[in-house]
């Protein structure tokens, strides 16, 4: 059994905190826009004919808002915290971390301004213009010297596992960042790729899905390294799944990209290579999930009265379905009913709220005790009100999405007897509209369990310590 | 590509798999030094680490997609320049003109490649294009009694036509509306098919340089007047004394001439427009209309369903 480890008076935990409380407040922002955009898909009135309003600027700014600034934020409050405790040392340069968060922040509202008026290199996931590109470099240059710098001057012998995945996100991101923006700018404003034609669309997703690879998957996998087995006290099960999970990932997951390019003018041979490595891409993600899950063993009654454990081990659930449905789209006969139907929207935030989202609120709501020195969140009932919340709107985005998916595959693929089309665009539209309106719902459901986490936060942060004692915890530690 | 390139990619891809496979076989073989279902005696803020055995259902999978990814890449064009036991190809990608398009979908069927598309296109054409042959035995004005041969072309018409001129044919601002008597080129069969298979180029040019702002304000005024709005008197007959230039195109009555393309002015329809502001951006600086050729992408068969839907949306008006 591990000990709990008394706050480190040498630690930084005033980055982890900064970082830690703008995670909820970027997610709280960054979903409602996207339930806002939800209802736009079911009422495309609301845009009021405001072109700021309009879903083409929006759903970026959502994108933007909760890939990298919820899931950023969180990857930087985790990982900082992280690395400070697993390598028994204080942040290389307090300077240098204090200059993320601010360069951090200010990149986000860079996009919330830009982005609705309409300012973007139009490519998805790197929307944001050559400027705020720059700014992007020079703060995950800083993250970088700062992470590195750290697991240099750490006083254990060994790198712990969450930080082989910290760093390697670390690392990757800024290849792939610096690579895809590449651009020649013609005003301060406005720039274009580098890149043309096919090689454009490969430089694209070759970063769109390590996107979601490297900055969604592996980043988020330290954290699972981390907080699984500390909130379950629970040895992490196996040492050597964790090295063929990280390098098996890592070295199959850059192959990934061409496969949201099948039956594109990419070339054959590009597709094949894309859809044979994302295939064998499902098993080392297992093992990960297999991991994480099994390190439960010994602890599972646990998960009756700990609601953050819950959410930890929930996301690995979604983790393992969403890396075991990922791949199976990227077969190019599935890939054929579902690209460009809803199944994609579906599949993404399986992942993305699943298995990115829970487990930042799980790590956060482990976290946020120990960073103001409190000796657990003021209420355990509402985490669990959370749990609740997020997963039933989670699950009702997923099968909205599946079924519209489905739906919409197979509308535009059935052909009459003389080879016509059956349906027309439209036609399929209307049939979609019922689970926009259930997508929506999810939604909702999504984001009122982040205002109930907002009011836990708050709470915890304001009540004084000896307060806590009227309710009882059963915290683990 | 070059055999260099083709070199690298089969090394890396090729390198990636093996080295998943070595990877997995060194995890089996427990080279920690720590005896299994121990742990690994360090421990990172209070969290140890097992040294439990990989997970043996999950290791006969790994073996088993390595050894279908190889297989797929034996099968399939991935490995540089391979093209592929099977010889498969989703189209001819390197072509760069219809000409050369159709020389590599005849050498494919020579030579024995399983081109997709080309085959996917041979099998509809081997199946759809009787039915269409059949239809374009029934010139338009018979064939738009029969509704069957109408359903089909209203598909057809939903599948290529209704991105622009809408799924009920109304058109939208700048493609016009087919479900109306009002022809840009002509409405008769032969016309619509003439239409269809080598598309319209409409060019109206701008007349701002000619007759600068109050010039035009004049003309607006006439062309106004002509479909029955109300316009300031004196504006209208200097603009009529400009209409010369218009008339040309228009006609002197506005009627407009099928033969260019050039639309009636007295009918209150407006493709580009009806508000005075409209009319007067369309004076000033031109308008540009643009109708495909489909002639490359639906048969003269099929057209001639198409056609005889299109038709069938004005008649009974």
């Amino acid at each position: 059994m591990s000990e709990i480890s008394q706050a480190h008076p040498e630690y930084n935990y005033k980055i982890v905190r900064q970082f830690a409380v703008m995670t909820v407040i970027w997610g709280i922002v960054g979903m409602a826009i996207g339930v806002f955009i939800a209802a736009q898909l079911y009422w495309p009135a609301l845009n009021f004919d405001i072109p700021y309003l309009t879903f083409s600027r929006l759903r970026p700014l959502h994108t933007n808002a909760v890939i990298f600034a919820f899931g950023g934020c969180a990857l930087f409050a985790t990982s900082y915290y992280v690395v400070q405790r697993t390598s028994q040392v204080r942040l290389f340069s307090d300077k240098l971390a204090s200059f993320t968060f601010w360069g951090w922040q200010a990149v986000i509202v860079a996009a919330a301004i830009t982005l609705p008026l309409g300012l973007t290199s139009t490519k998805e996931y790197a929307e944001l213009e050559w400027p705020i590109d720059i700014l992007i470099t020079l703060v995950w240059v800083a993250y970088a010297i700062n992470f590195f710098g750290t697991i240099i001057v750490r006083k254990v012998s060994h790198i712990y596992v969450a930080n082989w995945f910290f760093g390697g996100f670390i690392m990757t991101v800024a290849v792939l960042h610096i690579g895809n923006s590449m651009a020649v700018p013609v005003s301060f404003t406005k720039s274009y790729s580098l890149y043309g034609g096919a090689v454009d669309a490969m430089m694209q997703w070759w970063y769109g899905h390590n996107a979601v690879g490297f900055f969604l998957t592996a980043g988020f996998l330290g954290m699972m390294y981390y907080f699984v087995p500390k909130q379950a006290g629970r040895p992490v099960y196996s040492y050597r799944l964790s090295v063929i999970h990280f390098w098996a990932l890592v070295s199959l997951y850059i192959w990934a990209g061409p496969h949201h390019l099948h039956y594109t003018a990419l070339p054959d041979w590009t597709q094949s290579l894309g859809m044979v490595m994302s295939v064998i891409l499902f098993v080392p993600s297992w093992g990960g999930m297999i991991n994480g899950i099994m390190t439960l063993s010994g602890a599972w009654h646990k998960l009756r009265t700990d609601p953050i454990l819950r959410f930890l081990i929930v996301s690995l659930s979604f983790y393992g379905m969403s890396t075991f449905e990922g791949p199976m789209m990227a077969i190019k006969t599935v890939n054929a009913l579902s690209h460009y139907t809803d199944w994609t929207i579906g599949h993404v935030h399986s992942g993305a709220l699943g298995w990115v989202a829970m487990v930042s609120i799980g790590s956060l709501y482990h976290l946020f005790p120990i960073l103001f020195n409190k000796p657990s969140m003021y209420s355990t009932r509402l985490v669990n009100v959370h749990f609740w919340l997020a997963t039933i709107g989670v699950v009702l985005y997923i099968v909205a999405m599946w079924m519209s998916g489905v739906l919409q595959g197979l509308m535009w693929r059935a052909v009459n007897a003389d080879g016509t089309l059956t349906y027309s665009f439209v036609e399929s539209l209307e049939a979609s509209k019922p689970f926009y309106f259930m997508r929506m719902v999810g939604g909702v459901f999504v984001v009122a369990g982040m205002l109930v986490m907002a009011y836990n936060v708050y709470k915890t942060i304001r009540t004084p310590r000896e307060s806590f004692a009227a309710e009882p915890q059963a915290q683990a530690a | 590509m070059s055999s260099f390139w083709s070199i690298w990619i089969t090394v890396i891809t090729l390198g990636t798999i093996l080295g998943c496979y070595l990877l997995l076989r060194w995890c089996l073989l427990n080279k920690t030094g720590i005896e299994e279902g121990d742990n690994m005696h360090h421990s990172f803020d209070g969290i140890v680490e097992i040294n439990n055995p990989l997970p043996r259902w999950w290791t006969i999978m790994f073996y088993m997609v390595i050894v279908w990814g190889l297989i797929y890449l034996a099968l399939y064009p991935g490995l540089g320049n391979w093209e592929g036991l099977w010889k498969w190809k989703s189209s001819n990608q390197n072509v760069q003109s219809l000409a050369e398009s159709r020389e590599a979908t005849k050498r494919g069927f020579e030579e024995g490649y399983l081109v997709e598309y080309d085959r996917q296109m041979k099998f509809a054409e081997e199946r759809f294009d009787p039915i269409f042959a059949e239809y374009a035995k029934v010139p338009v004005t018979e064939l738009v009694n029969d509704a069957e041969a109408i359903k089909v072309g209203q598909r057809l018409f939903l599948q290529n036509c209704s991105q622009c001129h809408g799924s009920d044919a109304r058109g939208q601002r700048g493609f016009p509306n087919l479900t109306d008597n009002d022809w840009l080129y002509g409405g008769s069969p032969e016309k619509i098919k003439e239409t269809l298979l080598n598309g319209r180029s409409g060019m109206m040019p701008g007349w701002l340089d000619a007759f600068g702002e109050q010039g035009i304000e004049e003309i607006v005024a006439y062309a106004l007047s002509l479909s029955g709005r109300q316009v300031d008197e004196q504006l209208k007959n200097a603009g009529e004394a400009r209409f010369a230039a218009c008339a040309a195109c228009h006609g002197a009555d506005g009627k407009g001439n099928q033969m260019l393309g050039a639309p009636n002015l007295t009918d209150n329809i407006w493709l580009y427009g009806a508000s005075h502001k409209d009319v007067t951006e369309t004076l000033k600086y031109g308008r540009n209309g643009v109708m495909p050729s489909f002639k490359d992408r639906l048969s003269e068969d099929k057209i001639h369903v198409v056609a005889t839907y299109v038709y069938s949306l004005s008649q009974d008006k």
